[in-house]
């Protein structure tokens, strides 16, 4: 086994030649490259945790404005309706207005009209009994060539009128 | 072993041979083929870090792969140790890639060239051996700096009955003491075995191809071979899991130093 036989002529060498390699690797790349590699690594860890934190940040900021602009709309929508249930009732309220006022002038010419009609009624039937007596006293005359004053005349019209 | 055909020494890739000689205060330092595979490692682990370094806000793949591997270093140290556990990240990083990428490096097909073999580094308990005591050396001096002699209070368990005072911190003890040879064994013997197992199946392979007998290449050398597929696939995870054993018991006795138990 050449580790043990030749040790006590190749020890030293070893150990020199170890020596300088470890030491080299030890602090050009252990102490050199290393924390470089590893600061910068660190670096990253940082980043993607500060880029995490910002994208949650700008996601709850997001989800506010998102929540006030609903309040926003259904506040919105909830003064349009007032002012249309408003509008609406207004409306309504004016047409009642309306209404009755015309109402009330129709129901004025209607009486109006009724009070003419009936006293033009009223006239006519007067000069209707004042025609049937005089016809009456002129068919009187006529058949029977009695007399009859225009009162006799005027009375039975009236009581044949009056009973038919 | 498997040398009966005089060619194929399953041990020989362990060799270490002197590439260049150089001698430091009468110390043979020289340059050898571990030395040449540590700065490949160093060389590969330094180029894989450098494609993960465009330090992009959305990584590509390769930068995906490297702070993937540092993400699991740094997992580990968070989850075992706790916050504290970052300080020692570069540690244990450098440990467990040091340890993967020389693995790695020993399972490389660099012998289809000829001449040319591949070494793997994490099979020398001289390296081994090292690498456990930076690990158990760590553990030592932050225990003694963070807690001074109060940090021998980690060889008496919470709950420890007053009748066997005696026994238990001695066992503490000897189980504490013992870590740097575990780790240092473990990743040895692992590594060791995966390649000797390797290359004993490669030897059935050629001298079965070798053989005289027309039926001994159908017997042995495709079955073997089929088999050594598989094995090479179980010993790039024995690379992996090593090294991962060895980081994860490194941070489990850093998190005994920094908060006791």
């Amino acid at each position: 086994m050449p580790q043990i036989a030749q040790i006590l002529e190749t020890y030293a060498s070893q150990f020199f030649w170890l020596l300088i390699v470890f030491g080299l690797i030890y602090f050009t790349i252990g102490h050199g490259m290393l924390p470089k590699i590893e600061a910068n690594m660190d670096a990253r860890d940082s980043k993607i945790a500060d880029d995490l934190a910002a994208a949650e940040r700008a996601r709850a900021e997001a989800d506010d404005l998102g929540d006030s602009g609903e309040a926003g709309l259904a506040s919105a929508r909830a003064a349009a309706q007032a002012k249309a249930s408003d509008a609406k009732a207004k409306g309504a309220k004016d047409a009642d207005a309306r209404l009755a006022k015309a109402d009330t002038e129709v129901g004025v010419k209607l009486a109006a009209a009724e009070a003419a009609l009936s006293a033009a009624t009223a006239k006519a039937m007067a000069s209707i009994e004042t025609v049937a007596a005089e016809a009456a006293a002129d068919i009187v005359a006529k058949v029977s060539g009695a007399k009859v004053t225009p009162a006799q005349a005027a009375t039975a019209v009236k009581a044949v009128m009056t009973n038919g | 072993m498997a040398g009966e055909s005089g060619k194929i020494d399953p041990m020989h890739q362990f060799q270490i041979e002197p590439l260049a000689p150089l001698n430091i205060a009468g110390y043979d330092v020289s340059f050898t083929n571990s030395s040449l595979f540590m700065l490949l490692v160093l060389g590969a682990l330094w180029l894989f870090m450098w494609g993960g370094m465009k330090r992009e806000l959305v990584p590509g793949r390769w930068q995906m792969a490297v702070e993937g591997v540092t993400g699991f270093v740094n997992n580990m140290l968070t989850s075992s140790v706790g916050p504290e556990g970052k300080k020692y990240v570069p540690l244990v990083f450098s440990l467990f890639m040091f340890i993967l990428m020389a693995n790695f490096m020993g399972m490389m097909p660099f012998g289809i060239v000829p001449g040319v073999h591949p070494f793997t580094v994490t099979s020398h308990l001289t390296i081994t051996a090292v690498l456990a005591v930076i690990s158990f050396g760590t553990v030592l001096v932050v225990g003694f700096w963070k807690h001074g002699l109060h940090f021998f209070s980690l060889f008496v368990p919470h709950g420890t009955p007053w009748w066997l005072l005696w026994l238990i911190p001695l066992i503490e003890l000897f189980s504490f003491l013992i870590r740097p040879f575990s780790l240092a064994l473990r990743l040895f013997v692992a590594m060791t075995a995966g390649h000797v197992l390797m290359k004993v199946l490669a030897g059935f392979v050629i001298n079965g191809l070798n053989a005289e007998a027309a039926w001994v290449p159908l017997v042995v050398s495709i079955p073997s071979f089929i088999l050594m597929i598989g094995i090479t696939l179980l010993e790039l995870l024995v690379c992996a899991i090593q090294a991962y054993v060895f980081a994860l018991l490194t941070s489990l006795y850093i998190n005994d130093a920094v908060n006791l138990h």
